[in-house]
């Protein structure tokens, strides 16, 4: 070999075939963002406009109606919280079947793995909110809509986290529980359970830390918690008691991370 | 070791684990004040599921006459939740690298951090109504609302994983005396590129599904054609349009996918 | 279905011909492919009596682990017939498979232990054959069971350790309890699928010492898979090689010669 042809040896890190594919995504990228920019419906003049105008919504917030918090959101708080709780619950109560289904090692039929995921994906896709519109629609306003909401679509992420836990679970110890005769059930119980159980946990802690802030907005849609009174405070234009409602709200969702965070620590 | 009486094998084998017990009681008990204080009954409970099945009726079958403005819903629900991303990601990469505390001072990563915080701890839908205050009706306000909450959870994300890259290969490019860029570009972001794109990806999905909600507040997307049809009680229209955005968070999942694969390649 | 209790010969099998009382295990004709045209086994025919040391020894993938996985039908065979108890495993449906396998215990290449239960809690599930899923999720043995494991894990030298998780122990440790755990199941027959191949050489020894004692002292007649022929030939009754997906030798481990020993492995340079 000359050493010329030493020289002209280049390194390239991805295959030509590679290089082609990722350009391309690249490209699709950007071309996605221009052609959104051109066609979605924004007036530049309220773009510019925009930040004077925050400012001065900002101003009127300011100060925070620290009295509006006894009478007006202290009680519908806790409603909140109570509501992303007992939401959680029924969600994971519902999602551990479809979890169990949609692991394709766990149910070997596929047509049911497919089934499950579906229901998942649904349950993921459409939002809380929305599924709080619709139970609305059902129960009537309160928090009852509120708590099915949180939990159906709870299902779609503690159910897909769940089955994707069972999927990396080791088969060695599954093996050896089979070939003992251990009917199915046990196991699961036996084998996957003890694997997936700090994953799962996790995912419980972490997708309630996330109810908690959905619940939250759930009132706006009239499902009951503190949403109700952001909403009546947003209508009326009672800027002062809208920031109180915030500051609340961000004293809570900082506190349910902080929970989580240290019960994390600790259990798992 | 001396053999272990009989009576003693229950307590060694399966010991009772007290303040895991305690826990698991405090929480049931908890769950159950919560239930009733909710007036959640089984008398309610199955009150519903008649209603439910009545309701499901109602739904069925979808109605896609209305299509074109169902397609410019999820079109703009589409768009905004692209742009989002994009900014959300442009301003997320700055701001985590700001934030990590094995790159920067104590003063520059806290107040990157609050900053991230902040925006995550609202709901989007919260801040598409400030927005929509601020702002208009509109898709502005929602693509606002979607970058502050992107640039809350992406920097969050990118943050943790740039605290986790091993500081070896940083140190190593710094001793070469390459540039500030040069040491981010070469020592840190190949070690979280790929962690990078799977929290974008996410948070692509996240958006697409955030876009077609903050329209129930007039922040622009299919949001707002659902709440219409709600309010008109169309309920076969509505069904409609959970359908098709089912099918577009599938597309789109499907999408994202493809393009980890090609990203890890 | 007999009736009879677990421990008892069922004379019920219609199809084949009814076992001869002293083998424990008969493989016939045993044929495994898992690509269409290309068997790993071809046609295994063996007999096994009902004490002793079997080990199969052999080339990696000439098939000893699929022969192994085949006779409790962890891999799916893909002809033949295995006679187990007066029955054709082969042919049995489910809940008859299992209760099958509850009377043959197996011990792993990688131990196979859940790792985050207490070491107490993977010998018993040896039992989880016997017990319901409720029974086995509450973690209700019956006392016997109890004691027995306790039995047990003195036995294997592991009383201390009753309560440590499975994934605290070393690698000669976790064997051990694998085989309490497949000694739980009582079993008529004990399989074990390379049981020393992650252990270092003291260790193996003193594995396959376990073993022998143990099965010896209770009758239990054991088919190990083992490529290490020194630790074979020390430790068993009987030694089968096979090659090529066939049986290239059936005999007792004096038997053994190099140049048996040449056709099943080939090649000389590694005779040393």
């Amino acid at each position: 070999m000359t050493p010329d042809g030493i020289a002209r040896r280049e390194w390239q890190r991805f295959t030509p075939m590679e290089r082609l594919a990722r350009y391309g995504v690249y490209l699709a990228i950007v071309a996605a963002i221009v052609v959104s920019i051109r066609t979605v419906q924004v007036i530049p003049e309220f773009v510019l406009d925009a930040p004077e105008q925050i400012g001065d919504l900002l101003r009127r917030m300011w100060p925070p109606d620290a009295a509006f918090y006894p009478e007006g959101i202290h009680a519908a708080l806790l409603d909140s919280i109570h509501i992303a709780s007992v939401g959680t619950a029924l969600g994971i109560a519902m999602a551990l079947p479809f979890g169990f289904l949609a692991a394709r090692n766990v149910t070997p039929a596929g047509w049911l793995n497919w089934l499950a995921r579906l229901v998942l994906i649904s349950a993921r896709s459409i939002n809380t909110l929305v599924f709080a519109l619709l139970f609305v629609a059902i129960f009537g306003p309160g928090a009852v809509a509120g708590t099915l909401a949180i939990a159906f679509h709870s299902i779609g992420f503690l159910g897909r986290l769940f089955a994707e836990a069972l999927e990396v679970a080791s088969p060695g110890p599954i093996e050896a529980l089979r070939a003992a005769g251990a009917p199915w059930p046990s196991v699961i119980v036996y084998g996957y359970w003890p694997q997936v159980a700090p994953a799962f946990w996790a995912l419980v802690l972490f997708r309630w830390d996330i109810n908690v802030r959905e619940s939250i907005v759930l009132g706006l849609v009239g499902a009951g918690g503190i949403g109700m009174a952001l909403d009546t405070a947003l209508n009326l234009f009672q800027w002062t008691r809208v920031a109180m409602v915030l500051v609340a709200i961000l004293a809570v969702v900082v506190i349910a991370e902080v929970a989580v965070t240290y019960i994390r620590k600790k259990i798992i | 070791m001396s053999p272990i009486p009989a009576a003693q094998h229950r307590a060694i084998a399966f010991p009772a684990n007290w303040p895991v017990r305690l826990g698991w009681t405090a929480l049931v008990l908890y769950l159950l004040y919560a239930l009733s204080h909710l007036e959640l009954t089984p008398a309610r409970f199955l009150a519903g599921l008649e209603f439910g099945r009545n309701f499901l009726l109602k739904l069925l079958p979808p109605d896609f006459a209305r299509w074109e403005l169902l397609l410019k819903g999820l079109e703009e629900s589409l768009e905004m939740a692209v742009l989002a991303s994009a900014l959300g990601v442009a301003l997320a990469l700055p701001v985590s690298l700001l934030a990590a505390r094995n790159l920067m001072p104590g003063w520059v990563t806290w107040p990157a951090r609050m900053l991230m915080v902040v925006c995550r701890s609202f709901h989007p839908v919260i801040v598409a109504i400030l927005f929509v205050k601020a702002v208009g009706f509109g898709a502005l306000a929602g693509i606002l609302a979607l970058t502050v909450a992107s640039l809350g959870f992406l920097g969050k994300l990118f943050t943790e994983a740039i605290e986790e890259i091993s500081l070896k290969q940083v140190e190593a490019i710094r001793a070469t005396g390459a540039p500030f860029m040069s040491v981010i570009s070469y020592g840190v972001l190949p070690q979280v590129f790929a962690r990078f794109i799977g929290f974008a990806s996410y948070e692509l999905d996240a958006n697409l599904r955030n876009s077609t909600m903050v329209g129930i507040v007039g922040a622009g997307g299919v949001g707002g054609t659902l709440f219409a049809a709600f309010q008109r009680f169309d309920y076969d229209f509505v069904c409609a349009i959970i359908l098709s955005i089912i099918a577009l968070i599938i597309a789109g999942e499907v999408l994202t996918n493809a393009v980890k694969k090609v990203f890890r390649a | 279905m007999s009736n009879a209790p677990a421990g008892a010969t069922s004379h019920s099998s219609a199809t084949s011909a009814p076992a001869p009382a002293t083998a424990a295990l008969i493989v016939r004709n045993l044929v495994k492919e898992y690509v269409r045209g290309q068997p790993v086994l071809k046609g295994i025919t063996l007999e096994f009596a009902a004490h002793g040391i079997t080990a199969i020894i052999g080339p990696s993938g000439t098939g000893k682990s699929t022969l192994i996985r085949c006779i409790n039908r962890l891999v799916e065979p893909t002809s033949g017939e295995i006679l187990f108890a007066g029955r054709n495993l082969t042919q049995l449906p489910r809940r008859e498979l299992r209760a099958a396998r509850r009377q043959i215990g197996m011990v792993f290449q990688e131990y196979n232990l859940v790792e985050r239960l207490t070491v107490i809690e993977n010998v018993l599930s040896g039992r989880l054959g016997y017990i319901s899923p409720l029974q086995a999720w509450l973690r209700r043995f019956p006392p016997d069971d109890l004691a027995e494991a306790f039995s047990l894990l003195e036995v294997v030298g592991l009383t201390a350790h009753a309560q440590r998780r499975a994934d605290a122990l070393s690698g000669g440790q976790r064997q051990r309890v694998g085989i309490a755990r497949a000694l739980m199941q009582r079993p008529k027959l004990l399989l074990a699928d390379e049981p020393t191949s992650s252990l270092d050489p003291k260790t193996s020894v003193e594995i396959m010492a376990l073993m022998k004692d143990l099965t010896l002292e209770r009758g239990i007649p054991t088919v190990v898979n083992i490529h290490n022929v020194e630790l074979a030939r020390r430790f068993a009754s009987r030694m089968v090689g096979l090659s090529g997906g066939k049986v290239v030798f059936d005999g007792p481990p004096e038997a053994l010669e190099e140049d048996h020993l040449k056709q099943i492995y080939g090649g000389e340079d590694w005779l040393g």
